[in-house]
């Protein structure tokens, strides 16, 4: 074994353990409140891909500057998808909302595909890179780590110190009391499923930062989202974070050791046992 | 309510496959339009009509293939649909294929997007055979896409000229009716072994890495024996999945092995992702050459991560097949000039070419000699006609196996090695660095 490789491949899935965190706690934060799984969540993460490539390419907009924009698409979009496809059968089976949420996966992806076809893309992104003996680390990493734990801080702080964040955790813990309290579930609802929304689409900018991507390329991201989901426990938003940076540090330290194409066998192994021995996810609260 | 909400959702779902099917529209070849004077070679190869014989109207020649205009093959795709559009150009002008009699082909095309999926290509391949009543096939671009292409043609007798399409095994299936133009994938790499042994004498250790699909299998399958017979130690032989894009702990891998060069690849996306990251992580290995993607212009999008990059080629646009040089090799030569092919297509484009490109244009000017020698649009003429060719193009030399079992395997062309270096000023070019025969500039180590 070699000791470089394996500390370069351990900073290199640390910090994209952070962006699939932020990306899974999009998806987490929705079921948490709501209790939807929302297949829409790869064509968000997608839509985030695709903004910053059009803001950059067709505007000359820097793609770290784009992320303000980003905040604003996603949580207009979350919110207007809400209100549209979910505010409805919200209270239906989740099957129902389940299907809803596959119709909107089906028709951003149609869209997107008309409209940016399905090849290859890519930002030609450098912001160089730091050089320890034969570690490198890059800039473009570095950045995306940077930005995801702000955006972190940033959830939590709305969270537990505004009201409209207490609204959110009322709503998640018992909606009939919380409209009793006064709030607004529905829009309170909307505006989780927005956050959820922004939450993919930035992790989507922040990706696109690094790799080259399609339209599709956010449905594989989804499922790597549910193993994240519920490695962290379902609707755990800190869960999510940590189970990101597991998944990015299996992903990474496991390829110096087994051929690179089982890496994904592991992963949805390590999926299958939590299931079975850990349903409720590494971080999630034990079954009673 | 819930009915309603049933309904909606259902509306718009049927929406969604709508906008969807919208995105894979059933295309039309496009009109061909006009092209400055090139050597055509219809006009120079078919014998003069007699002039007493009244001109007789051109007979549609109706010729499938699918292209990927979407998806993962999309660029090379492109580029070969390019050159064979450049082709049918060149033919049109001319006044059509002509036989002894005075009959006139005139070839239309009638192409599909595949979306750069085998299961898309299988059930066109059958449309364009049972609903279309295509008269000759060409291939889709890729190796796993021209084999589904292969498995249908074969089974309807169809003929079928291949380009983009490399794969050894495709070939050895003692297929009756199927021509391969590209050079075999068991050949695209043992040159980069010999240029790294020329170039690197103290290369002692190479990483062999490779896309996961059944063309660079091939490749990496091929070079790994003969790198080991030319004395290389191997310290990687791995594959990746296609539609990898993180590959730095996969690097970080490659560089604990401490190679002297990189060999392998796979397409163009993960190409050009692989070289970009092997930038960025500054991997110190002095070779690296891998397939597919840099003989593609588009691949210096990637800047100075594209430089020092090596890359198989089948036909770059420095070649020096000429007449000149068929008559030295004694054989004949057919089709355009080089520079004529690179002059018009940067015209009509305003890109070079690629040999993808050349790939196109070479496989319609095949299956217009193989009409002439045959005399005849009839299958079994044209099969018997293309097993005899033994011709330079300016795509190089073709030669298809005769041999039962290999039947229709490219055997005499061969492949050049580009590089993309900077010019004095600083601008990014690429140049043939291998063999050294056909050298137009001296290799860079990186």
């Amino acid at each position: 074994m070699n000791i470089e490789a394996l500390i370069a491949s351990t900073f290199d899935g640390l910090m994209l353990g952070f962006v699939f965190g932020l990306m899974a706690m999009g998806l987490t934060l929705i079921f948490g409140v709501m209790k939807v799984i929302n297949l829409g969540h790869g064509p968000l993460i997608a839509i985030g891909m695709f903004a910053v490539l059009v803001m950059s390419q067709s505007l000359g907009i820097n793609p770290y500057l784009t992320l303000p924009v980003i905040i604003v698409i996603g949580l207009l979009t979350g919110i207007v998808m809400y209100f549209v496809a979910l505010h409805r059968v919200i209270n239906s089976p989740e099957l129902t909302t389940l299907l809803a949420t596959f119709s909107v996966n089906m028709m951003i992806t149609g869209l997107m595909t008309v409209i940016f076809s399905t090849s290859p893309r890519g930002l030609d992104v450098t912001l160089g890179s730091l050089q320890f003996g034969r570690v490198t680390i890059l800039g473009t990493r570095v950045a995306a780590v940077v930005i995801a734990v702000v955006v972190t801080i940033a959830l939590y702080f709305f969270l537990y110190r505004t009201r409209q964040g207490k609204s959110i955790r009322a709503v998640a813990n018992n909606r009939g009391a919380a409209e009793l309290m006064g709030i607004n579930s529905s829009w309170v609802l909307g505006l989780s499923f927005g956050i959820g929304a922004m939450l993919a689409m930035i992790s989507g900018m922040l990706l696109a930062t690094m790799f080259s991507f399609t339209v599709l390329t956010g449905n594989a991201l989804e499922t790597k989202s549910f193993v994240i989901v519920v490695l962290g426990g379902l609707g755990n938003p800190t869960g999510a974070l940590f189970g990101g940076i597991i998944i990015g540090l299996l992903e990474s330290i496991t390829t110096i050791f087994i051929p690179v194409s089982w890496v994904p066998v592991l992963e949805f192994v390590v999926f299958i046992m939590i299931l079975l021995v850990r349903p409720n996810g590494i971080f999630g609260a034990r079954s009673s | 309510m819930s009915r309603k909400i049933f309904t909606l959702c259902s509306l718009l779902t049927v929406l969604a496959i709508a906008l969807a099917a919208c995105a894979t529209p059933t295309t039309e070849a496009p009109k061909p339009t006009a092209v400055p004077p090139t050597s055509a070679p219809a006009a120079t190869a078919a014998p003069a009509v007699p002039a007493t014989a009244a001109p007789k109207p051109p007979k549609p020649l109706v010729l499938g293939f699918t292209a990927s205009q979407t998806g993962a093959q999309q660029v090379a795709s492109k580029k070969q649909i390019e050159g064979l559009q450049l082709w049918l150009d060149d033919v049109k002008k001319a006044g059509g294929i002509k036989l002894k009699d005075g009959t006139i082909y005139m070839p239309e095309m009638k192409f599909y997007d595949d979306e750069s999926k085998t299961d898309r290509v299988q059930a066109l391949y059958t449309k364009l055979i049972n609903d279309d009543k295509a008269d000759f096939l060409f291939s889709p671009y890729s190796s796993g896409l021209a084999k589904a292409a292969a498995v249908v043609s074969e089974q309807n007798g169809k003929v079928m000229i291949t380009a983009g399409a490399a794969d050894d095994a495709t070939m050895e299936q003692g297929f009756k009716n199927t021509f391969q133009l590209y050079t075999p994938a068991s050949r695209y790499l043992t040159g980069a072994v010999d240029a790294l042994q020329k170039f690197v004498p103290t290369a002692k250790k190479v990483a062999i890495v490779y896309e996961k699909d059944s063309f660079s299998t091939s490749v990496a399958a091929a070079a790994q024996p003969y790198a080991k017979s030319k004395g290389l130690e191997v310290v990687i032989y791995e594959g990746y999945d296609t539609g990898t894009t993180d590959f730095a702990p996969f690097i970080n891998k490659i560089v604990a092995a401490n190679p002297d060069a990189i060999i392998g690849g796979g397409h163009f996306a993960d190409g050009t992702t692989f070289s970009k990251q092997l930038f960025e992580k500054k991997v110190p290995v002095k070779f690296v050459s891998i397939l597919v993607a840099p003989p593609e212009p588009t691949f210096k999008d990637i800047g100075d991560a594209a430089v020092g990059i090596i890359g198989p080629s089948q036909w770059e646009p420095q070649v020096t097949y000429s007449a000149d040089a068929a008559k030295a090799a004694n054989m004949p030569y057919y089709g355009p000039s080089n520079k004529a092919f690179v002059d018009t297509y940067t015209a009509k484009y305003s890109s070079a070419p690629s040999y993808h490109s050349a790939g196109g244009y070479a496989q319609g000017l095949i299956f217009q000699k193989a009409i002439e020698d045959a005399d005849s649009i009839d299958p079994a003429k044209i099969v018997a006609a293309l097993d005899k060719m033994n011709l330079m193009t300016f795509y190089g030399v073709v030669k298809f196996s005769t041999d039962a079992k290999t039947h229709g395997k490219q055997e005499a062309h061969s492949m050049v090695y580009m590089q993309w270096q900077k010019d004095a000023s600083g601008k990014l070019v690429t140049q043939i660095v291998w063999p050294l025969a056909a050298k137009s500039a001296d290799a860079v180590l990186r």
